[in-house]
């Protein structure tokens, strides 16, 4: 048996998905729409799930007020109504949704590293519209 | 021929008040342990069971849905809709109603209902921003891993 709990957190951000070392046309063609260099957005949904024991006193895998704050500071507050491409975190990479994966995965990570008793990671899901999901972990 | 299990799953809401008290702390003690959780509160729970086997060759069926929905609203929206999951029922004298702890319960309860090895999951989710999901172990998958890992050895 395995239990595993999750909780989604929305934030509305805008991108450009270009490489500055190729030419508007090259990005036009990989990127397409998306490319457009006045920028476009989207309210992200992500969804954290942590899995591992209940702690017995809790009642909890996780305490859901440890992990808001952490997915507050971490992630809605430093990324919310942001242009994602003056980030640090996408200063080498495109802020792609699979990026946005890989960032909220490292940011969660570093959050467990600091917990006394870190549950494990299991899945980090984006939505980034209603029909485009990514995710990383346990299917 | 068999092949890997198929999953069926079934959907119930059902609406329960709770509050989080620890009987070995006093009123405030418990508002400032729980917050709002401590005081008198309800959610709508979206309730997902999974079971997952071989369709029967001859009715095409895991299980049959109407004795699955049959099972869900005996075992399930009897015990828990409308009820306070505190008072009205006897699993919460030692432990939190949290959703972990209601999501074991009621893997409990459906393991003793249903038919033997067919639960696979129970998905029970309090609010539209929060949900638990106790998997059991797959019997199926866990084979095809070992058979593999035999297979990369010889």
């Amino acid at each position: 048996m395995k239990v595993a709990v999750t909780r989604r957190y929305v934030f509305p951000a805008a991108h450009v998905l270009c490489r500055d070392d190729l030419s508007p046309a090259e990005n036009e063609r990989i990127y397409g729409k998306c490319s457009n260099p006045n920028g476009h957005g989207h309210d992200y949904g992500v969804e954290i799930t942590l899995s591992g024991p209940i702690d017995p006193k809790s009642g909890s895998v996780v305490d859901p007020a440890w992990l808001d704050a952490q997915v507050r500071r971490r992630v809605l507050d430093r990324f919310g109504h942001r242009l994602l491409n003056d980030d640090p975190a996408f200063a080498e990479r495109v802020p792609t949704a699979e990026n946005i994966v890989r960032v909220v995965e490292e940011e969660l990570e570093k959050a467990l590293a600091e917990h006394p008793d870190p549950p494990r990671l299991a899945r980090v899901r984006v939505h980034e519209t209603r029909r485009n999901t990514f995710e990383t972990g346990d299917s | 021929m068999s092949g890997r299990p198929v999953r069926m799953t079934r959907a119930i809401e059902f609406s329960a008040s709770l509050r989080y008290r620890d009987p070995e702390l006093g009123p405030e003690e418990n508002a400032r342990a729980f917050g709002p959780r401590a005081r008198h509160h309800g959610h709508n729970y979206r309730l997902e069971v999974t079971v997952a086997g071989e369709p029967d060759p001859r009715t095409g069926m895991v299980m049959d849905l109407v004795e699955l929905k049959e099972i869900l609203h005996a075992e399930i929206m009897t015990r828990f809709d409308h009820k306070d999951l505190v008072e009205d029922t006897p699993y919460f004298e030692k432990r939190l109603p949290t959703p972990e702890n209601l999501a074991l319960v009621i893997r409990q309860v459906l393991l003793e209902a249903l038919p033997p090895g067919l639960l696979a999951r129970v998905r029970l989710q309090p609010s539209e921003d929060h949900w638990v999901e106790v998997s059991e172990e797959d019997p199926a998958r866990d084979h095809w891993v070992g058979a593999s890992a035999d297979e990369a050895h010889s």
